[in-house]
């Protein structure tokens, strides 16, 4: 194991470090908001304390990343693989355009949260979020799986505004009793049903044991389901010269 | 017939005593205009259906056929001119945005044609390339502006990654899936051939192509398709698409339909389902936000690959320019309004941007004016055509060319216009395998090195012409240049005198 103590070290020598060290396992303590940490990070893990800067984790190729603290904006941009796990809330665009690999926070995300993101064959990217998300949640999200968990939020619904705008593909679970307001017309929302409740259940599993929160309690609420009109939501808008 | 019948805008003309029914035509045709009527023993055409891609005229072997404009017309009127008013009955009818391809046809003013370049007369004598070392091999990337040496007095050189022309000019963005698997091919083999690059486009980068590497730009939009690790570390160079001159402000979107096996596994997306890069990156607001993006891409390629910003050429384009010099990017490039398109809204194509010669002088101006110049290379492209075209643009500044539309037509595209329909007869706009299959890359390669190499060619006569023999002693060289029917903030703008000045 490699300790790198990070405090005001500027991110470029950190994240040269890191890349140079052999180690399987590294841990970076204090660490004050470094941008790109573990940037395409493979077979390799990574443990921050502290705050974890932009960009935390891009291009995330397999790599796992535990961060205890808070992460700011752009978390798991454009990851491929890999695992992204915050104990705290993350800032704005986390898991933008993300293919692949999960992120599971502990707290809340900020706006823009799983725009973007897309899934290939076997890449099926998740992205669960235990208190609230911003606004934006999933716009033109074209893959992969969404979990809001609404956690202390009594029931109201754990989005901003405009969730789903320009979706396409792949799935948003939002677990409260109440709506969002101003969902866009490319979204249908349906309950939860059995079968939705069978795939949350598989989907929660690593999460909860995580954060050692109830799975059972958990599901045992109201889910919303959130899926796209259209595959091809564009069709009929043009016309030819 | 409606009240808002479209009359066809060609006529096909086929002289009857040549013909020999040998059906070529019927064949080769995509859009089904040509048919063999069994009964008369004769030829048909569906004029209706026509694109004017000039298929069936190459091959026809009796020469037997004619594409004409049609001569029927609407009443003549200046304002209301036929197109406005089919163009109108046309939303009229389906409420659709107008959808069109290529750069457009508009008449707008092209500032190449009006400056001309200078020769040397008397003095400063000119230089025969034939006999004479030439150079052209360009370096793309931050230069550094002071001299450093080492305790021994060396020269320290170590500068940031650069990409290396042995000709001034690239191929730009086409991504795989606007144009076709033998197009792609064609591009990379030319492009290793020549010692350039071409560029993947948004679409990724199919896995035949890694070995071409070496000679490839790879490019990230904001759709980020087919972006991983191993594509990044893939090319030469990275490039952010920010905008394209041919539709500035707006977004790309491949339609479902066009999404095969192939494409999807490029650009790793579900089998037809749209492809959709939203207008803006939504992760950059500001220029900190694209410096983000900018060491996001360093850090994952160890800062081993220079980084593109990729721009459309729009009214502050200036502004942007400098902007995007600082966010640590090392080369700009500027698409003007003239840039080709797969397909983009015709009314968007033919009213925004602004034209690439304009953009280019500006930048240059303001970036030497900023004392930021040699921080960033410029790489403009938006219709250059030729290599005179090349010289003016070095002259007015540019660091190198990027070439799109001329590398089509070297290929085979008759600029018909409609590679939006997917059913390019020439095998360069379609992924119809059929139609793909007409392509064949070797001998499209062998035509964009021959193409590249006569404009290289040129442009050292030129070069020679004008006493100069190092295409860095052109560039930013605006005394090269004369202005010819330029007004004066015409020649304000691009920084340069009028004929006979
Ligand atoms: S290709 Fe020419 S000769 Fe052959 S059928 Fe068509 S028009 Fe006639
Ligand atoms: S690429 Fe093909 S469809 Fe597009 S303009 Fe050229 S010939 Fe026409």
């Amino acid at each position: 194991m490699k300790h790198i103590v990070v405090k005001s070290r500027d991110y470029q020598e950190v994240n040269q470090e890191i890349r140079s060290t052999k180690d399987k396992n590294i841990v970076l303590s204090e660490v004050f908001g470094q941008r790109y940490l573990g940037s395409s990070l493979k077979d390799r893990e990574l443990t921050i304390e502290g705050t974890a800067g932009n960009a935390l984790g891009c291009f995330l190729d397999g790599g796992i990343i535990t961060v205890h603290g808070n992460a700011q904006d752009a978390t798991g941009d454009t990851m491929n693989d890999g695992k992204i796990v915050i104990h705290g809330s993350c800032g704005d665009g986390t898991g933008l355009a993300m293919r692949g690999g999960a992120i599971y926070i502990r707290d809340s995300s900020g706006y823009r949260s799983g725009i973007h993101m897309k899934a290939y064959e076997d890449k099926q990217p998740l992205l669960i979020i235990g208190e609230r998300a911003g606004s934006f949640l999933g716009e033109y999200q074209a893959g992969g799986t969404i979990i809001v968990l609404g956690r202390n939020q009594a029931g109201k619904s754990p989005v901003g505004y405009f969730c789903g705008t320009g979706m396409h593909g792949g799935t948003i679970y939002l677990r409260c009793d109440t709506l969002p307001v101003s969902l866009p017309p490319q979204v249908a929302v349906r309950d939860a049903d059995e079968a939705d409740m069978q795939v949350l259940g598989g989907l929660l599993e690593e999460y909860c044991s995580l954060f050692a929160f109830d799975k059972t309690e958990l599901l045992a609420s109201h889910f919303f389901v959130l899926q796209p009109n259209s595959a091809t939501p564009y069709k009929m808008l043009y016309t030819h010269v | 017939m409606a009240i808002n019948y479209l009359y066809p805008d060609f006529e096909v003309q086929r002289n009857e005593s040549r013909c020999i029914t040998c059906r070529v035509c019927e064949r080769q045709c995509a859009n089904l205009v040509h048919h063999y009527d069994a009964e008369t023993g004769r030829m048909t055409s569906d004029e209706s259906l026509c694109v004017n891609c000039h298929r069936c005229v190459s091959l026809c072997p009796t020469r037997a056929l004619k594409i004409v404009k049609t001569d029927h017309v609407f009443k003549e009127n200046a304002n209301w001119r036929g197109e406005v008013i089919q163009d109108i009955y046309r939303q009229a009818e389906t409420g659709g945005v107008l959808l069109a391809s290529m750069g457009t046809p508009k008449p707008y003013p092209v500032y190449w044609d009006k400056m001309l370049i200078n020769a040397s007369q008397v003095t400063n004598p000119s230089i025969d390339p034939l006999r004479e070392p030439m150079e052209t091999t360009t370096f793309l990337g931050k230069k550094s502006t002071t001299i450093r040496r080492d305790e021994q007095g060396k020269l320290i050189t170590d500068t940031t990654p650069q990409l290396k022309l042995a000709i001034p000019i690239m191929f730009s963005a086409m991504s795989y899936g606007s144009i076709s698997y033998n197009a792609h091919k064609s591009l990379a083999l030319a492009a290793e051939q020549l010692g350039t690059f071409y560029n993947t486009g948004e679409g990724g980068l199919h896995e035949d192509f890694y070995r071409h590497g070496k000679n490839t730009i790879v490019q990230v939009a904001s759709g980020r398709f087919g972006v991983h690790p191993g594509y990044l570390n893939a090319g030469a160079a990275i490039e952010i698409k920010m905008g394209q001159g041919a539709k500035p402000g707006i977004g790309g979107h491949l339609p479902g339909s066009k999404i095969g096996q192939d494409i999807s596994k490029t650009r790793m997306i579900p089998l037809h389902s749209d492809a959709i890069s939203p207008a803006p990156h939504h992760d950059i607001y500001s220029i900190e936000d694209l410096r983000q993006l900018v060491y996001a891409l360093k850090e994952a390629t160890n800062y081993t690959k220079p980084v593109i910003v990729k721009v459309a050429a729009v009214h502050n384009i200036s502004a942007i320019a400098s902007g995007i010099a600082r966010s640590g990017a090392d080369i700009i490039a500027i698409d003007g309004f003239r840039g080709g398109t797969g397909a983009a809204p015709a009314r968007i194509r033919d009213n925004v941007g602004i034209p690439i010669e304009l953009a280019l002088a500006s930048v240059d101006e303001r970036l030497r004016a900023e004392g930021i110049r040699n921080q960033v290379s410029l790489v403009v492209g938006g219709s250059i055509r030729s290599s005179a075209d090349v010289i003016k643009a070095i002259a007015l500044g540019a660091d190198a060319i990027y070439i799109a539309t001329s590398a089509l037509i070297a290929l085979g595209c008759h600029l018909c216009r409609t590679c939006h329909s997917g059913k390019c007869n020439w095998g360069i706009a379609t992924q119809n395998p059929e139609l793909v299959k007409r392509l064949n890359p070797e001998i499209g390669s062998e035509h964009l090195v021959n193409l590249l190499t006569a404009w290289n060619h040129e442009i050292k006569e030129m070069m020679g012409g004008m006493g100069i023999n190092s295409i860095e002693a052109l560039k930013g060289n605006r005394l090269m240049l004369r202005g010819i029917g330029l007004c004066d903030a015409e020649l304000r703008i691009l920084g340069i005198s009028h004929a006979g000045a």
